[in-house]
């Protein structure tokens, strides 16, 4: 037979009704991998991007160079940003199914990616999220009342009612609006950490992409202009090993691991346990020591699991088995990190179901006050007529036009609903609309 | 005041900006140490320094994403793409991000961002280096888009462009760089010193974006042009002796209207004449908008004079090029309609 050409089409190792199958994931033991100088020069430390650092062991103790040594307080902080971000995610999925919200994104056994690098980084330094790092919004500060109004489009929606659930920004807390065209905070992270350093400003940048959208070219662009101009940003990419149906193989992971895409640019690569409190917390300080010191870039592969749905308009139920969660062997971040404070004595079982109930009180308390602020089928509502404002800063001619005719038709229709309910007195009341 | 070609005017905008403004920084490629493929930037590099200037890897969508990081960091970037032919992989770093961060956030970011970017033929540059392509850029909502056709305009919208809290998308008719052309490409060129809109103000000054302007007053029919195509149309009308008027429309978005329907109220007729394409074109937006303010008041149906609906070809382009004869020809059918 002559050989012929043949494309290879990646396959995930199980589907559904198979057993789940994570022998390819290349793991380290805990405690195993080298912590070298945050000035180490990328060539050098190539071996960061193959391995796995993790802190965390089976008998949940902290153990070798990158234990961050966190005092108790800290932990316990960390825990409950994890918990919070878990039963907030939690609750709004329940509030979606019942059909008041629109649409809805967990980062169910991802809280640690977000949570350890918001409390590793500074107040100062800016965050570009991607749509599945809600726990930097916690470690911020946020209230949960303004991110649930946001989903809610309600009249204290931060977005005005013009954006999907969950594309949150918070300009006092210094993180960036969030996008659903994928990737392209990635090289706007960078441009900012280049005008830190141009300002001669010590903050830095920090940005998290997908496993599945670093195939992007904004991927490309921002290691690239990182390498080039060695900006002060770290580089997250959250491997969750699934974007929507589609395993990390088709993103070009099946023959290398994406940190180690970081060597090629010149940029260290550290793979680390993305489900590893303490490892997530000790590699993002590395990174913003090393960029703050004028050190450069660094890419960071946090390896961890989606264990929810990709959106609430996804059913993962159709292309991989069920029990993939359970068979991760990372484990799920927020026991870990439980089980180590109580392996130092510093937390219990009833103290957390305690966390769980007042953490659960509190999303109920936000929920309420959130709703009392309007929903999608209930008002107080949003004037339409601000879909006009904020396009530029003055409003040109063009838009005065269209609002003022926007404006007029909204009046016609409200008098004819207004004599048409003079006329049913069981007819439903017009929108009534805010200021 | 000095005698000034665009380059040289352009250069003087920014030169302006970056002295008075510690926030301006200029990146693109080539645009540095060497000072642009078109000298726009020559010796701003050296005169502001590494920091302020910058060269940049070739990636469009990577200097329009790092202009926005930086926008929102507080600086006012100035990006040059080299060419408006290789604006495309930037594009949705423009339309889904720069155009829409002060919306999408409620005016909590906002990203000051200008783009300047050399456009249209004439320079043999064949279809990667001789697009128009305004109008794909002024139908999304959230930017301007502006058009010079001089020296003295250059300077005063690229200073309002860079002075400007929103995003600016900047089309330079590169081949009005030297001198203003008028569509004959086997006269001698003409310089921009024996132009009167060659005389450019050193300091600072401002021409406001959103003004279109009347560059010839007239009589008989409205000439509606922006970019080289406002020489052309002056070389048309002095060659066909039809008093008409021509607008300059400088800015793209948003557009000055009342000035062009002033004028065609005035006139009854009016030919609208564009380098791009003709199909989807910037033209139907003006033509419509006459038709709509203007409907009573004219005489004859609008003519439209654009390039033609093919790429643009290397071997034909003054072929391609919508030049004095083929406005001349729109000029006379529209005078003699009735």
């Amino acid at each position: 037979m002559t050989p012929r050409s043949r494309l290879h089409v990646p396959a995930p190792p199980a589907r559904p009704g198979q057993e789940p199958d994570f022998s390819y994931l290349q793991l380290s033991p805990a405690g195993a991998v080298y912590r070298p100088d945050v000035t180490a020069a990328a060539r050098d430390i190539e071996n960061l991007s193959l391995e796995l650092v993790r802190v965390l062991d089976d008998e949940h103790r902290a153990v070798g160079p990158w234990n961050p040594h966190l005092e108790a307080p800290e932990l316990q902080v960390a825990l409950r940003h994890m918990l919070l971000t878990r039963l907030f995610d939690d609750r709004m999925q329940r509030i979606q199914r019942q059909g008041r919200i629109s649409f809805y994104i967990k980062s169910t056994g991802e809280e640690a990616v977000a949570v350890a690098a918001g409390m590793a980084l500074q107040p100062g330094d800016m965050l570009f999220p991607s749509y599945r790092q809600q726990g930097l919004q916690v470690v911020r500060g946020r209230n949960l009342v303004d991110l649930m109004c946001q989903c809610l489009s309600n009249t204290r929606d931060m977005c005005k009612g013009r954006q999907m659930p969950i594309m949150y920004h918070f300009g006092d807390g210094n993180i960036f609006s969030i996008s659903g065209n994928l990737a392209t905070q990635f090289p706007q992270a960078v441009g900012w950490a280049m005008a830190a350093a141009i300002k001669g400003e010590d903050h830095i940048a920090a940005s998290w992409i997908g496993e599945g959208s670093s195939a992007e070219a904004d991927f490309h662009y921002a290691m690239t202009f990182a390498a080039v101009y060695q900006a002060p940003v770290i580089l997250n990419l959250v491997n969750n090993q699934w974007a929507i149906s589609t395993f990390q193989g088709f993103a070009g992971g099946e023959r290398r691991t994406f940190a180690q895409r970081g060597p090629g640019y010149g940029i260290p690569g550290i793979r680390v346990d993305g489900n590893d409190f303490l490892a997530v917390y000790a590699v993002t300080q590395w990174a913003a020591q090393r960029a703050r010191q004028s050190a450069g870039p660094t890419l960071i592969e946090h390896v961890t699991y989606r264990a929810a749905a990709h959106s609430t308009s996804d059913d993962p139920s159709r292309y991989r088995p069920k029990e993939e969660w359970q068979a991760w062997p990372l484990g799920d971040p927020v026991t870990r990190l439980k089980q180590h404070l109580i392996a130092l004595g510093e937390w219990s079982e009833e103290r957390h179901a305690q966390l769980h109930k007042e953490l659960e009180a509190q999303v109920t308390a936000c929920w309420k006050e959130a709703e009392s602020y309007g929903t999608l089928t209930q008002g107080p509502f949003l004037d339409p007529l601000t879909m006009f404002d904020d396009v530029f800063r003055d409003m040109p001619a063009n838009l005065q036009r269209e609002r003022e005719e926007m404006r007029a038709l909204l009046e016609r229709q409200r008098a004819e609903a207004g004599s048409a309910q003079s006329q049913d007195a069981h007819g439903t009341p017009p929108r009534a609309h805010e200021g | 005041m000095a005698r000034m070609n665009m380059v040289q005017a352009l250069n003087s905008a920014m030169d302006v900006m970056l002295g008075r403004d510690p926030r301006v920084v200029i990146l693109g490629e080539d645009v540095g140490f060497f000072g642009g493929v078109f000298r726009v930037t020559d010796g701003l590099q050296r005169k502001y320094g590494e920091h302020r200037v910058l060269d940049t890897p070739i990636a469009e969508g990577g200097i329009i994403a790092a202009a926005i990081g930086m926008g929102v960091n507080g600086l006012k970037p100035v990006a040059e793409i080299q060419f408006a032919d290789y604006i495309y992989p930037g594009f949705d770093q423009v339309v889904s991000e720069l155009a829409r961060i002060r919306y999408r956030t409620a005016s909590e970011f906002h990203v000051p961002v200008t783009i300047r970017t050399p456009c249209g033929g004439g320079i043999r540059g064949g279809q990667t280096h001789s697009q128009s392509p305004e109008a794909i850029f002024a139908h999304v909502c959230g930017i301007k888009v502006v058009m010079p056709s001089n020296p003295y305009d250059a300077k005063g919208l690229l200073i309002s462009a860079i002075e400007d809290d929103d995003p600016v998308v900047f089309f330079e008719p590169k081949r009005i760089y030297n001198g203003p052309f008028d569509g004959d490409p086997h006269k001698p060129a003409v310089p921009w010193s024996a132009h009167p809109r060659g005389e450019v103000p050193d300091g600072h000054y401002a021409v406001p974006i959103g003004r279109a302007e009347v560059v010839r007053e007239g009589a008989d029919v409205t000439i509606i042009a922006y970019g080289t195509m406002v020489h052309v149309a002056e070389a048309a009308v002095r060659a066909t002796g039809i008093d008409a008027e021509i607008v300059d429309v400088r800015t793209m978005s948003p557009l000055d209207t009342e000035t062009l329907c002033n004028s065609v109220c005035k006139t009854g007729r009016c030919v609208v004449v564009h380098e791009a394409t003709r199909f989807s074109g910037y033209g139907a937006e003006i033509v419509a908008s006459v038709q709509e303010q203007c409907f009573w008041n004219l005489e004859a149906p609008v003519k439209r004079v654009a390039g033609w609906d093919t790429p643009y070809p290397h071997a034909f382009e003054w072929e391609y090029f919508p030049g004095q004869a083929r406005i001349a020809a729109a000029l006379n059918e529209v005078m003699e309609a009735r």
